[in-house]
């Protein structure tokens, strides 16, 4: 069975409005005996030194060219790799399940960081549509703006935009956590699940829309709310964790997140089944 | 699915038609079937250039109806009859492909009445009028489009282009984008999406007697707005209007003698990047095709939900 947290930290997630939130780290370690968690390694995935480092310049390289380079260099040992002029191409850093330090200079395209768990990630320019869709486990920072559906279906890790961020992020969010330091889009949280979102600007107009769990913060002015996403009351637990998150996200260290909005879903829409396989088992 | 692109360049002109040969090639994965181009060029503006067509392009993966060339040739020859009961004078024209010509014309009267004349021909479709714009499409892409018309050599200060994948309507010139903004002049209209109220929409405005050459839902955005303007309505009032006017999901370019526009519909599902300095303004649905253009590093963004913007030259 799958060693979820203690009760103690179940009741803080509870306080938070998130009671079924209580995965972290690598989520296929649920799957397997916790205890080698630590040890953990999916197939073909590399065991790489971060302090050997080196460059990979990509602008004469489609993205399966590319990928593959990151791929052999992993391979090598490489822990540290930067990629030099990525132009906007689509889908580039996809599919990197083991830990690695990967550094853009420049901005991605459409799917960046797509289907990641572990590396940490740093994009010195823009993303496109979709950026770290379906990211399991790793932090992604995005110097500049992102797309659209910016962190869709993550399960994980902590994604963050120091600018503004498209429409829908957030977009069937299962877990993890999404923090922009400007503005967000329309539909933000649009179907999220769990995981939270944080916005320091703006949002604009349907957020939350059929959020059916997690939480959102917003710094400032909110469109609209969308269907059975309602306001909810900040606590301390709320308060502490959103400090600590913005210290780890190098943004808003002075922003006042005690005058944040917290929005939850109302529920009233509420007919799905919150829990994990491995904790559906646990609960019969 | 389809891409767009667009630039404007702010108190200079520049090559234009190379540049956004660069955008839209970038662009082909998005829009393999017909490319299309709207350029702003340094014309002397004395003189109207129509670009028209007298037949389609039957080749290339075309679903249009193979014609003999002879027709081609017995339509061009009404389509000059017109002109000269209309009082028109051609001072230049130009054959640039069996299908298509290029005159440059003095005229003075209502374009509407102008424009009636000339389509009465069968199958003869204007694809522009105006003192600047250049209004090209054709099957194939950007790269084969502008070879064949030769627009790498088109200076100008701004333009839109599109890539089409052909979805709700044919292969075909009369299908691709940009649309011209018939009855004004030098109006033209590029679009990435899909219009819900094309039919409702089409009928009351053909009741005020406006003209569709095509089936395609994105020709509604440019007699959508060539009305609100003949009401009086600014391009940006009209354009505005349009996000509650249009039912469907959709970004859009527009481009006039003098400025280049941009909508986004309100729920922002389609595509847009945008980069934005003192000096230029450069757009697509990816952001390659602006970096296609501008290689070094740049701050780009996509625009909002329902947001409205309009550049001047």
């Amino acid at each position: 069975m799958a060693n979820l947290k203690t009760t103690e930290k179940k009741t803080k997630a509870q306080s938070m409005g998130m009671h079924t939130e209580v995965l972290t780290g690598k989520t296929q370690q649920k799957f397997f005996n916790p205890d080698e968690g630590e040890n953990f390694f999916y197939w073909g995935t590399h065991d790489v030194d971060f302090n050997k480092r080196t460059e990979l310049d990509v602008k004469d390289l489609d993205c399966k060219e590319a990928n593959k380079k990151i791929d052999m260099l992993m391979s090598e040992g490489f822990g540290t790799i930067v990629i030099k002029n990525p132009q906007g191409k689509h889908s580039l850093g996809v599919g990197i399940l083991n830990k690695l330090n990967l550094i853009f200079e420049g901005s991605l395209g459409y799917f960046g960081v797509g289907s990641i768990d572990g590396p940490i990630v740093r994009v010195n320019g823009r993303v496109g549509w979709s950026c770290a869709e379906n990211m399991m486990a790793g932090k992604v920072v995005i110097e500049k703006n992102a797309g659209s559906c910016f962190g869709a279906a993550i399960r994980g890790g902590d994604l963050i935009c120091k600018g503004s961020v498209g429409a829908r992020t957030g977009i069937d969010q299962k877990g993890g956590s999404i923090i922009v330091g400007g503005d967000a889009g329309a539909f933000t949280g649009f179907m999220m699940q769990r995981g939270r979102i944080v916005i320091l600007g703006d949002v604009g107009i349907n957020l939350g829309d059929s959020m059916y769990d997690g939480t959102i913060y917003v710094g400032g002015k909110i469109g609209s709310f969308g269907s059975d996403a309602v306001e909810s009351p900040m606590t301390k637990n709320d308060i502490d964790w959103l400090k600590r998150k913005l210290k780890v996200a190098e943004i808003g260290e002075n922003f006042d997140v005690s005058k944040m909005t917290k929005i939850v879903a109302g529920k009233k829409l509420w007919n799905y089944d919150a829990l994990e396989p491995t904790e559906k088992k646990g609960a019969i | 699915m389809c891409g767009i692109a667009g630039l404007i360049h702010r108190g200079k002109s520049s090559n234009v038609g190379e540049e956004l040969q660069s955008m839209l090639q970038a662009l082909k994965h998005r829009g393999p079937d017909s490319t299309g181009y709207a350029l702003y060029a340094n014309n002397d503006g004395q003189n109207f250039i129509m670009r028209f067509k007298v037949g389609e392009n039957v080749g290339e993966g075309s679903t249009s109806v193979n014609e003999d060339v002879s027709v081609y040739n017995e339509r061009k020859k009404l389509v000059d009859k017109n002109l000269s009961e209309l009082g028109a004078t051609i001072v230049k024209e130009e054959q640039l492909t069996p299908y298509s010509y290029r005159y440059e014309i003095k005229y003075d009267k209502d374009l509407m009445d102008f424009s009636k004349k000339i389509e009465s021909v069968e199958m003869v479709e204007i694809l522009s009028i105006g003192k600047s714009l250049e209004l090209i499409k054709d099957l194939g892409d950007a790269k084969t489009v502008s070879d064949r018309y030769s627009l790498d050599k088109v200076q100008g200060t701004h333009g839109i282009g599109h890539a089409r994948m052909a979805t709700e309507s044919g292969v075909d010139i009369k299908s691709a984008h940009p649309f011209w903004g018939y009855p004004f002049a030098d109006v033209s209209v590029v679009h990435n999406g899909q219009l819900t109220n094309y039919w409702n929409n089409r009928r009351a405005l053909e009741n005020k007697g406006m003209r569709f050459m095509s089936e395609c839902d994105s020709e509604l955005i440019a007699v959508f707005l060539a009305e609100k303007m003949r009401n009086g309505a600014t391009l940006e009032e009209g354009m505005k209007e349009s996000l509650t006017g249009l039912d469907g999901v959709f970004t859009y370019f527009v481009a006039t003698k003098d400025s280049l526009g941009m909508a986004k519909d309100t729920m922002a599902a389609k595509p847009l990047v945008l980069y934005e300095s003192d000096d230029l303004v450069a757009m697509g649905s990816e952001e390659i095709a602006i970096r296609s253009i501008l290689p070094q590093e740049i701050t780009t963004y996509d625009p909002f939900d329902g947001e409205v913007k309009v550049w001047q030259i």
